[in-house]
Order: C-alpha cells, then sequence, then structure tokens
C-alpha cells in the first residue's frame, strides 16, 4: 500500500513538473501576437505607496497638456470643474476655467436648445457629438473618454510580480502605460511587421501593433510656466498623473484614512491578543 | 452536544425574567454564545466562522448603503457606480469595502471549507451541518456573480453573458432557461434589473441559512484537530470569553489584511476592463471571471471534446456543476472511520495535493486557453475529480490510522508536556495548534 502511494505521488509530481516546464516553454515560442510588443517603463509617481500625493503643480501641467492637446479628441465626462479645486485651483480660477467653455443647454423657456458659458457644477464639454462622430473624424476608431482610463489599462505583470505587487503596492499601471502609450510613437517598427494605412507603430499599445491615435505630442508643443521641461516625456507624465487624478480623485484621502486604520487596527490588535493570552493563561490547548 | 446540555441562564432583573417567561430570545443567545462550550484545542483555523458572519455583516451593511445611491438600468449603472465614487461622501469607501469585501469573503469561506475537509467536520454526525455549508457557498457564488454584473463595466457584461451562455448547453430547456435569466435574447436592461433584484435578496437568503448552520453546528458541536468527540466536561471551556476573544483576535487580524487591500490596493483583485462601461458590440480580448470562480471556469473549459452524445460544451457545464455536487456527497465519499488528517498520513498528503491542484486550476482558469493550458486543465479537472471518487473512499479502507490519545484533554496535556494525566498517557503529540 504504502509502495503504490509513494509511487503514486512521485509520478504525479513528475508530471506536474513536466507539465510547467512545458508551459514555459510554450510561452517562449509564442508568436508575436502578443501585446503590448514593450512592456511600460515603471515610473517613479508622487502618488505611489502607503503615503502618496498628488503633486499639484504636476496636475496643473497635465490639466493643461489635456486642455490644449488630447481634448481635441477624447472626452473627460466625468470629471466637473468644480473639483479642479483639488488642484490648488481658488474658487474664482475655477468660476474663471469653466467659462471660458460653450456649454449646450436647454430647452428654455421658449423650448430652444442653446449655449451658454459654463459653470463650475458642469463636466468637461466632450470634442464630439456622440461615438459615430468620434470615429469617423478619427479614420473609424473613437478616442475613448479618458475619465478613468488610468484605471482601465493593465499591462499583464505576469507570475512572480503580481505577487510582489501586493507588497510593494504597485497600482500605477495604468499611469505607467498612459505614459509609455502617448510617447511610445516614433520608432521603426521591426521589419516584416506591416502598418496598416492610417495607423501609426507604437510598440506601447496593448491591443495591436499600431494605433488610429496620431502622435500627438511633440518637444515644446506646451508652454509651461514653472520651469518645467518641455519635453515630450514630461508631458506625458504629467498628463498621465492629471489622468490619475481624474480617474482616483480621492486617492489622498484614502490613503490618509488608511494609515489610521491600519495603526488603529495594530493597537487594537495587541490589546486583543494580550486579553487573549490573559483569558486562555489557565487553560492548556 | 448543547442539545442536551442544560440552560443555565438566570435573568437578573425583573424586565428580564418578563421576557424570559414569554420569549426567551435572551436565553438562547446566552445559552449559543457565552455559556456554549467549545473544545479547549481550537486552533485559528476554527476561526473564520465567526470572520465569515462578520464578512456577511459588513457586505449587508455596505451593500444597503451603496443601494441607496445606485441606479439598475443599463444606461445610468455605470456613471451612478462612479458617482458613488467621486461625489457620495465617503462612496469610494463604501464601493471599495464592498468590492474587495467580497473577495474577503471567499478567502474566508475557502480557509474555513479546507479547513473542514482537513479535520473531517463533515462526517456524522455533522452532514446536515456540511451540506447547509455547501448551499451557502452555493447561495454566495451566485451573490457574487450578480454583483459582479452591477457596475455595468466590460467584464461585468460580458462574464454575464458568457456565464449564462452555459444554461444554453442544457439540452431541451437549456435556450429557455437561459432566456428566463437574462430577460430576453441577451444580456440587457432586463438582466441588470433582476440581477439587482436577485443580488439584494440572496444575502438575506444566506443569512437564514447561516441561522439553520449555525442551529445544526450547535446540536452537533464543534469538531476540533483531534477529531475526537467531547468526552467530559475538561474537554472544553465555554464559549465566553475563551471563544469571543479569540475569535476576536482573528477577526482583528483578518480586518487588517482586508484594510490593506482597501486603502493601498482596491483594484488589485479586480480587472481594469470593468472600469470601462459596457458595450454589447465590443468583446474584450480576454474573458475572466473574478480570481474566486476561476479552477471552476478552468474545469469547465477542460472538456474540449465531445463525449458520445455530449457535446464538449455541455460536457463542460456537467463537469463544473459536477465538481461542485462532489462537495456536498463528500460525507459518503469518505469511507474512514477517523475524523481529523493529523491522523491519516496519506490523507493528509492527498490533501495538500489536492489544495495544489485547485490553485493549479485556478492559475489556468486565468490563462487563455491555448498551447498547453488545456491538456494541464484536464489532468488537474481528472485529479480533482479522482481525489473525491476515487482517493477518499479507497483510501478510507486501506490507511492505516495513526494511535489516537483517548480524549482531548489527554492530547492537550501531552502536547504540553504535562504526562500526568491519569488514564494511558500513550498519546502522541501529534495535535496542530
Ligand atoms: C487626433 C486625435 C487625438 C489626439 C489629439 C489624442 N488622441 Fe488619444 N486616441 C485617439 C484615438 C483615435 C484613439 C483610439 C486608438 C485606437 O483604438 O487605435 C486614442 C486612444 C488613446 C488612448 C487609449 C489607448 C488604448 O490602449 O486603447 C489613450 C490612453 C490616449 N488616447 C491618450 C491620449 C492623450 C493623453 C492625449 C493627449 C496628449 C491624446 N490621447 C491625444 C485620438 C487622439
Ligand atoms: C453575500 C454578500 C454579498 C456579496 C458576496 C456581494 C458581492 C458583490 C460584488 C462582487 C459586487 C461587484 C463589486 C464591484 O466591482 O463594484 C457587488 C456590487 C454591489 N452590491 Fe453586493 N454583495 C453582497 C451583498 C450585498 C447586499 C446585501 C447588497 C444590498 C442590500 C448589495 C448591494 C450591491 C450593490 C448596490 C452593488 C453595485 C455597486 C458596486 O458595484 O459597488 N450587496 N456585490
Amino acid at each position: 500500500m504504502r509502495k503504490i502511494l509513494h509511487g503514486l505521488a512521485a509520478l504525479a509530481i513528475v508530471a506536474a513538473g513536466t507539465v510547467v516546464v512545458a508551459a514555459a516553454q510554450d510561452e517562449k515560442n509564442a508568436e508575436p501576437t502578443h501585446f503590448p510588443m514593450l512592456p511600460p517603463q515603471q515610473l517613479s509617481w508622487s502618488f505611489a505607496g502607503p503615503f502618496g500625493t498628488y503633486d499639484k503643480e504636476q496636475l496643473q501641467r497635465g490639466l493643461k497638456v489635456y486642455r490644449e492637446v488630447c481634448s481635441a479628441c477624447h472626452s473627460l465626462n466625468l470629471v466637473a470643474f468644480r473639483s479642479l479645486k483639488d488642484l490648488g485651483y481658488s474658487d474664482a480660477q475655477v468660476k474663471a476655467f469653466a467659462a471660458q467653455y460653450q456649454i449646450h443647454d436647454g430647452p428654455n423657456d421658449d423650448g430652444d436648445m442653446f449655449d451658454r458659458p459654463g459653470k463650475p457644477s458642469d463636466h468637461f464639454p466632450a470634442p464630439f457629438p456622440n461615438e459615430e462622430a468620434a470615429a469617423a473624424a478619427n479614420g473609424g476608431a473613437a478616442p475613448p473618454d479618458l475619465s478613468l482610463m488610468a484605471k482601465a489599462r493593465e499591462v499583464q505583470r505576469g507570475f512572480p510580480r503580481f505577487i510582489f505587487d501586493i507588497f510593494t503596492q504597485y497600482e500605477e499601471g495604468g499611469p505607467d502605460y498612459i505614459h509609455a502609450f502617448v510617447s511610445g510613437f516614433g520608432q521603426n517598427p521591426p521589419a516584416g511587421v506591416t502598418i496598416p494605412e492610417g495607423t501609426f507603430y507604437n510598440p506601447h499599445f496593448m491591443s495591436a501593433v499600431s494605433t488610429h491615435m496620431p502622435p500627438p505630442l511633440q518637444d515644446g508643443q506646451v508652454a509651461y510656466d514653472d520651469g518645467a521641461p518641455q519635453t515630450v516625456n514630461q508631458y506625458a507624465t504629467d498628463v498621465a498623473a492629471f489622468l490619475m487624478w481624474a480617474a482616483e480623485p480621492h486617492l489622498q484621502v484614502r490613503k490618509e484614512i488608511g494609515f489610521r486604520v491600519m495603526i488603529f487596527l495594530l493597537i487594537f490588535g495587541v490589546l486583543v491578543y494580550l486579553t487573549k493570552r490573559k483569558v486562555w493563561a489557565e487553560v492548556a490547548h | 452536544m448543547s442539545g442536551m446540555q442544560h440552560s443555565t441562564y438566570t435573568p437578573k432583573s425583573g424586565l428580564g425574567r418578563w421576557i424570559d417567561a414569554r420569549m426567551p430570545l435572551p436565553r438562547l443567545m446566552y445559552d449559543s454564545f457565552v455559556a456554549y462550550p467549545v473544545p479547549r484545542n481550537l486552533n485559528y483555523a476554527y476561526t473564520f466562522g465567526g470572520i465569515l458572519s462578520l464578512m456577511l455583516g459588513l457586505q449587508i451593511a455596505t451593500g444597503v448603503v451603496l443601494a441607496m445611491h445606485y441606479a439598475a438600468n443599463s444606461g445610468l449603472a455605470f456613471n451612478s457606480v462612479e458617482g458613488i465614487m467621486r461625489d457620495v461622501n465617503q462612496g469610494w469607501l463604501l464601493r471599495y469595502m464592498h468590492s474587495t469585501g467580497a473577495s474577503f469573503f471567499f478567502i474566508a469561506v475557502y480557509v474555513h471549507m479546507f479547513r473542514g475537509l482537513y479535520y473531517g467536520s463533515y462526517k456524522a454526525p455533522r452532514e446536515l451541518l456540511w451540506i447547509l455549508g455547501c448551499i451557502i457557498y452555493l447561495l454566495m457564488m451566485a451573490t457574487a456573480f450578480m454583483g459582479y454584473v452591477l457596475p455595468w463595466g466590460q467584464m461585468s457584461f460580458w462574464g454575464a453573458t458568457v456565464i449564462t451562455g452555459f444554461f444554453s448547453a442544457i439540452p431541451l430547456v437549456g435556450d429557455w432557461i437561459q432566456q428566463l435569466l437574462i430577460g430576453g435574447f441577451a444580456v440587457g436592461n432586463p438582466t441588470l434589473n433582476r440581477f439587482f433584484s436577485l443580488h439584494y435578496l440572496l444575502p438575506f437568503m444566506i443569512a437564514g441559512v447561516v441561522i439553520l448552520h449555525i442551529w445544526a453546528l450547535h446540536v452537533a458541536g464543534q469538531t476540533n484537530p483531534t477529531g475526537i468527540e467531547v468526552k467530559s466536561k475538561t474537554d472544553t471551556v465555554p464559549f465566553s470569553p475563551h471563544a469571543t476573544v479569540k475569535d476576536g483576535f482573528a477577526m482583528v487580524v483578518f480586518l487588517f489584511f482586508f484594510a490593506y487591500f482597501i486603502f493601498y490596493i482596491p483594484n488589485f483583485l479586480g480587472h481594469a476592463d470593468n472600469y470601462v462601461e459596457a458595450n454589447p458590440l465590443k468583446t474584450p480580448s480576454e474573458i475572466v471571471p473574478e480570481w474566486y470562480f476561476l479552477p471552476f471556469y478552468a474545469i469547465l473549459r477542460a472538456i474540449t471534446f465531445n463525449i458520445g452524445p455530449i457535446n464538449s460544451k455541455l460536457g463542460g457545464v456537467l463537469a463544473m456543476f459536477g465538481s461542485i455536487v462532489l462537495l456536498f456527497i463528500v460525507p459518503w465519499l469518505d469511507t474512514s472511520k477517523i475524523r481529523s488528517a493529523v491522523y491519516r498520513p496519506w490523507y493528509k498528503l492527498f490533501f495538500w495535493i489536492f489544495i495544489a491542484d485547485v490553485i493549479m486550476l485556478g492559475w489556468i482558469g486565468a490563462k487563455p486557453p491555448e498551447g498547453i493550458y488545456p491538456t494541464l486543465a484536464l489532468l488537474g479537472a481528472i485529479w480533482y475529480y479522482a481525489h473525491f471518487l476515487i482517493i477518499l473512499p479507497v483510501l478510507g479502507l486501506i490507511e492505516t490510522p495513526r494511535r489516537m490519545p483517548n480524549s482531548i484533554t489527554e492530547a492537550v496535556l501531552a502536547k504540553n508536556g504535562g504526562s500526568a494525566h491519569p488514564a494511558g498517557a500513550t498519546a502522541e503529540p501529534h495535535t496542530k495548534g
């Protein structure tokens, strides 16, 4: 009996071993049909880690990039002007900012639709009236809404990295991806890769070899008034940080409350443990 | 055990006596959660029942408040959840507690179930207790599946499409069942409405079954790591304060890990695609269920071939449902007279192999069904079935158990080095915890 079982167990372990090795082999030989062709670079963000906070100056720069470049194609439907106060703007500044936009509203008392200047309670207006118009203007691919983009893209991290991510609290895959994607243009495709008409090669794009989005940024395109470098890399970083804020506006408060909760649970846990020791001291168990 | 036991409750106040004579609920509570005797040698694996009750309470509390702000309409649902995240005071906390809470609920239930399998908690006289647990688990799966559809993201929509699609594999009535489930020919607004209604209802049904589960528990009493039934008063301690404080400590530790995920990596266990609003015209590149369904998903996809009249789709669905049905009949598949794996060296080994198998299945469930993975999934599924249908029955007949102590007290004293106990101090010091 023992022998049989030993044999069985050994067999199972060997079988499992071969299979795992085979799986690993398989992954290596896979065709380059897996995207993105290049994984995003991991940047160090101010909002990473247990004490992460948003860098307001960076968010303001990111807003500028969004407004002057991305907003020509991309909507930001979920973000209200009033929430821009998070970026360090005063009530008056937010009011003035909103008033620069024309908002389609109505009907008025005569039953007509009309345009009026934006108010803080309005959301960013979309560049296209509907998805069809957006697609038609962009070679058939509608530019997606960016409000949640920083949480809506995730390049597979693979084993064992996704385990380590628990301990390093890596939750910045979204902004890393946006930065890599937006600044990932202008490279030459490897030999043998054909780029479909009307698309642009981008090895960081996670759905195909090339994307319908034209390279949006050039050095010096957006003027910064705080001395930050006016490079594609800096623009991409700033707009990615801004989009992280847009997707998770309460991140900072979440981490602050989290720290207090963790400390409370730690102290409370020690107290309960000491109580438990006392209660059980008399009982062998 | 406590079923036979005499109540020791004596109401102290006049009001207490008045209530006790009319509806002795305080007496029931006292007998169940204060005086109730528990084995003295329970380890921390036994604290997960309490943790599960806590999690059910938390899910219901956060869920009821979320429901106040949520709009169960396919045109509004996605943005209403984002409204909760952005504009409702502490809405992000409620939502992250609820979504992460579902995962931690499943972590707790898996520990709880594997504890039961390891210590043989399902054996007579606890078969009904075990089956009630399996029913809770089924209800939890239904609840979580329907809850995941509510935010109406891409994974919500396509997950619902894939899972309800299984039902169409059933011969004759399949299409009818599928249409009943989704309220039409494709997942849409009627689906979302009925799923919300059921997602609100099922947790209260779970609460009801939990009451039956605890009732059955308090008739048979808890098992313990030795698997030996309680024989005398020295084998037990009163629930309060001993079990209360130990369960309490375990809960705080569990909450610590829970809080870590809520506050620092709230989206780690979710899928990025669910932050894209549902779009019936755009299939995501891969459709994966939540992690807690992955082993079953792997078994479903393991059947890639027809078996006689059963086509591969129906075969997969049968294999998946079968793998859950097996849990219900475990009490009759295990032929061993010995309860605890502590005294069953071979069962112990196969238990851990089984755990490894389930983890492997979960890993495959997250992989695309290509290359080596379907073969691996099939091997894993075969082992899963073999564990229950071959290993459990056969092992009980041929395994030589280790020598067991005569009582819990003896086992405890032997472990603590005090062999002073009168009754034959021959026990082996093999109790855990
Ligand atoms: C000329 C219009 C245009 C401009 C300007 C533009 N985009 Fe895009 N963007 C698109 C289109 C079109 C797509 C869809 C691409 C596809 O699916 O191939 C897209 C897609 C994206 C995506 C999603 C990629 C994915 O993985 O699906 C991101 C992120 C993005 N844009 C960010 C930006 C940022 C940040 C800016 C500003 C710096 C910007 N875009 C400026 C047209 C534009
Ligand atoms: C057994 C307990 C429960 C489990 C396992 C569970 C599970 C889930 C899951 C997995 C989600 C999706 C989370 C997400 O991605 O957002 C969800 C959402 C939701 N649940 Fe529950 N739930 C439970 C109890 C309840 C109860 C009792 C209610 C209400 C009374 C409720 C109300 C909601 C609502 C409104 C949502 C959608 C909002 C959201 O997505 O955050 N849940 N649930």
